[in-house]
């Protein structure tokens, strides 16, 4: 592949902000930030909870993605974590349907039926009714965590299951499960979207709606697939979040994450109005807002400044992605153009 | 003989001169060294096919792409618009095709936005209504200036258009393809208005596809072809047959070619037959498509025919009726049904319902032929390539390569296509509406001489255009609707301009 083929792909430009940002971390915390350890067999390091914490944005990104691919968008996947979680955790803690004797595997399965239920919900308020995506899932968003205090009866459950927690903080082959889940969820996407035809009608829909159906392509059916895949994905990155605290806290789980979700779709370079989409991009942008949230903690910014900080660095990331603003800058200093966007980083 | 561009000789004073502009896109030379001069108070014809590079000019003058090389001269003063605003305050206005005003406002916000006259710190709103009255008033427009603008048809939103291209200070003003979507007796109104703006000394480039338009109202007319410029011509000196061996630089004779497909008295097999057809928008049709033949729903805009086509195709709810297909009854519900049935279909909106603007051709092509294998049985690259370089190549579809968005090219190649889409799913019938809408009279051509030949290989097609002379020439069957039914049915020799006119108006 030429190099020219190469800068033209649409992962090109987030993978080299994400190393850029990698690269600007690793130098100011003087090389701390790319130090891995090895202690039992285990990984240990910042790269390594980058990875283990970026799992759950990649994951949610990915049904995201579909979303979003098809001129829509989902935002009601934190209220879908929490539900998942609530049920997940409350069923492992035999608070609800003891009949199941608290069994893990039964209850991962249970609340990942549960976000496709609601996924089926959006999927028939979009499909079906024609609600505006924004406004249809709304619903949920607003009603879920509801729905979550209603399975937790309102309380914080905390649970003690080793097999549970291992779904976040468990290794395998050295490095975190979470990881390895969300591998296996981009292959299973990629495959979905890219082996079938199914991403390509994705598209189609998401650029011009009318036309895609008058081609034969069966617009509702593929709405329904895809909130529910939305829905699943939720879930499971609600599983893994729960894991993480070691129980289910429905008033902040998944809190504000569907913004996160949807800003890693659109630095990965997903347009928000549908149409052509990369879920590895967009997995790179989960990647590149974890690193962000990672860096600021590491950094000991004052927690009452991280939002700051990491809008300031959202902003510098967006102006980078944006070709008017990097047209100027070049056209500004003609010959440091490169230089002048690397400290624009700084 | 070209005529010197120059207008100096005419007494008129030259307001516009471009020349040697060049332009360049990816694998595409748009514009080669190509010049245009335009006087004050002259309606000038831009002509030529698609891929001419009409488009290109207009968008280099008006600021939306940039030219490569070149000089553009405005009022004796060099200027190089970079942006439609540039433009616009240069003394260039544009009013497109479409109509690219804010539907939701009210016709007087509309005139006025952006350039509100201020009362204090606010807009001065009773000014803003009387003042577009006024301006309305120059174009016999006696409308109500606070109501919607998207309650008003297509014709009346163009004239707003203009009134507010001209009101806002201009010296040029370009009509880009403004008759397309107007009645016949709203061209009129609109070339009035032209002449109307012609006296007052503003230059108006005119860019048509309807040749017998120019005649009616152009002083001059400018052909490019293939980028380059042909020649700058007085219009009553140059013959239409002339004008149009120019603009594809052969004879007209090889255009009239097309065989008109004469019913010899032939008896077709019965492809297809609706019953009782119904959906939210028509009702109780009957109607018997044959294998083989070119049939052709004729009637107003809005008689019913793109319903009609529409019902067949499954794209509308059918609410009653019963369709057969080689006398077997089915069941078509939705398009995909349609398809699986061997149906295809090219909706009039080419843009809206049509193409999916930002995918490949590649993509445009196959999507029709994905969907009836279904979304598992995904279509290699390697038999994607093939079928599309097949058709690219069948129908002359101009493309420097299949990689390209569908949206970059010409209105003709688009259509070509949209055809190339629904011969890839080998139908047995090819719903046509309005395949020849807003392309050139080189690929209008093309289209018809292709819709015959598949007729003669024993494809269906159902043909709908406005155009009766094409309609004649293509079809061998017709039926005329009106008023959302159908009115009448000619076959064979009966078919003529004059005899679907009298269906229509229900004169036997």
């Amino acid at each position: 592949m030429s190099m020219k083929k190469l800068t033209q792909k649409m992962e090109f430009k987030p993978f080299v902000v994400l190393l850029v940002i990698i690269f600007l971390c690793g130098i100011i915390s003087g090389g701390d930030f790319f130090k891995i350890t090895i202690v039992d067999g285990h990984f240990y390091g910042r790269l390594i909870d980058i990875l283990r914490n970026g799992s759950r944005y990649a994951i949610l990104a990915v049904g995201m993605t579909m979303a979003l691919g098809t001129g829509g968008t989902d935002i009601s996947v934190g209220s879908i974590m929490a539900i998942s979680g609530a049920i997940a955790c409350s069923i492992v803690d035999e608070r609800i349907l003891q009949a199941l004797g608290g069994n893990v595997f039964l209850a991962v399965l249970l609340a990942l039926l549960a976000g496709a239920v609601c996924g089926a919900w959006n999927g028939f308020m979009v499909a079906k009714l024609k609600v505006q995506p924004m406004v249809a899932t709304m619903i949920l968003l607003t009603a879920g965590r509801g729905i979550a205090q209603l399975i937790a009866d309102g309380k914080i459950v905390t649970i003690t299951n080793d097999a549970y927690y291992s779904i976040s903080g468990g290794y395998f082959l050295g490095l975190p499960v979470p990881a390895f889940i969300a591998l296996i969820v981009i292959v299973l996407f990629l495959i979905l979207t890219r082996s079938t035809a199914f991403g390509m009608q994705v598209e189609a829909i998401g650029v011009n709606q009318a036309s895609a159906r008058l081609a034969g392509i069966k617009v509702e059916r593929n709405l329904w697939i895809i909130y529910i895949l939305c829905g699943i994905t939720a879930a499971l990155a609600g599983i893994i979040e729960s894991a993480g605290i070691k129980g289910a806290d429905c008033n902040n789980c998944g809190l504000m994450i569907e913004l996160d979700g949807i800003l890693a779709v659109a630095i990965g370079g997903t347009a928000l109005s549908g149409g052509r989409f990369s879920i590895i991009s967009s997995v790179i942008g989960a990647l590149i807002v974890q690193t962000i949230s990672t860096t600021i903690y590491a950094f000991g910014v004052a927690p009452e400044l991280t939002r700051v900080a990491k809008a300031v660095i959202v902003i510098i990331v967006c102006l980078i992605q944006s070709k008017p603003f990097m047209d100027r800058v070049k056209s500004l200093m003609p010959k440091t153009a490169k230089v002048e966007a690397q400290e624009v980083h700084a | 003989m070209a005529l010197p561009v120059s207008g100096e000789a005419m007494g008129k004073r030259d307001i516009l001169y471009m020349t040697d502009i060049c332009k360049t896109f990816p694998g595409v030379k748009a514009l080669d060294h190509v010049r245009f001069g335009l006087r004050e108070g002259e309606i000038h014809s831009l002509l030529g096919e698609n891929g001419a590079g009409k488009s290109t000019l207009i968008k280099v003058l008006t600021g939306v792409e940039q030219k490569d090389f070149g000089t553009i001269m405005m009022d004796g003063k060099e200027i190089s618009p970079q942006s439609p605003i540039d433009a616009q305050n240069s003394g260039i206005s544009t009013v497109y095709q479409e109509v690219n005003l804010c539907p939701d406002l009210s016709v007087a916000e509309n005139v006025f936005i952006g350039r509100e006259p201020k009362k204090g710190r606010h807009i001065d709103w009773k000014k803003v209504n009387e003042r577009t009255r006024e301006i309305l008033k120059d174009f016999d427009l006696d409308i109500n200036v606070e109501e919607r603008l998207d309650n008003y048809p297509v014709a009346i939103q163009q004239m707003i258009a203009i009134a507010r291209a001209v009101d806002v200070n201009a010296k040029v003003l370009i009509l880009d393809e403004p008759t397309s979507s107007l009645s016949a007796q709203e061209v009129k109104k609109l070339f009035d208005i032209m002449r109307m703006l012609r006296d007052r000394g503003l230059g108006i480039v005119f860019v048509t596809h309807f040749l017998d338009q120019v005649y009616e109202v152009s002083d001059r007319i400018t052909v490019l072809r293939n980028g380059t410029f042909v020649g700058t011509y007085d219009a009553d000196k140059l013959p239409m047959l002339e004008l149009v061996g120019k603009m594809i630089g052969k004879d007209y004779d090889s255009l009239e070619a097309i065989p008109k497909l004469t019913n010899t008295g032939k008896e077709y097999k019965e492809l297809l037959r609706i019953e009782d057809g119904t959906t939210g928008e028509i009702s109780g049709i009957n109607v018997s498509i044959g294998e083989g033949e070119v049939t052709g729903f004729s009637g107003l805009l809005g008689s019913g025919r793109s319903e009609l086509a529409r019902l067949i195709f499954g794209a509308d709810k059918k609410t009653k009726g019963k369709t057969f297909i080689k006398g077997k009854e089915k069941d078509i519900r939705n398009p995909l049904d349609a398809i699986k049935n061997d149906i295809a279909f090219c909706p009039e909106d080419r843009k809206k319902e049509g193409i999916v603007g930002d995918l490949t051709i590649r993509e445009n092509i196959t999507i029709a032929l994905q969907s009836k294998r279904g979304l598992l049985h995904k279509i290699s690259r390697k038999e994607a390539d093939e079928i599309t370089e097949k058709l690219i190549k069948d129908l002359a579809i101009k493309t420097p390569s299949a990689d390209q968005k569908i949206k970059n090219l010409s209105g003709g190649n688009q259509q070509k296509v949209l055809l190339a889409r629904w011969l890839a799913t080998d139908p047995d019938l090819l719903i046509l509406d309005e395949p020849t809408r807003g392309i050139d009279i080189g690929a209008k051509a093309e289209i018809q001489k292709i819709v015959v030949d598949l007729a003669s290989k024993g494809m269906s097609c159902i043909f709908i255009s406005s155009e009766l002379e094409e309609m004649e020439r293509c079809c061998s069957k017709m039926f005329v609707l009106n008023d959302k039914k159908i009115v009448g049915q000619l076959s064979g020799d009966e078919i003529s301009q004059s005899a679907i006119m009298k269906q229509i108006a229900g004169e036997e």
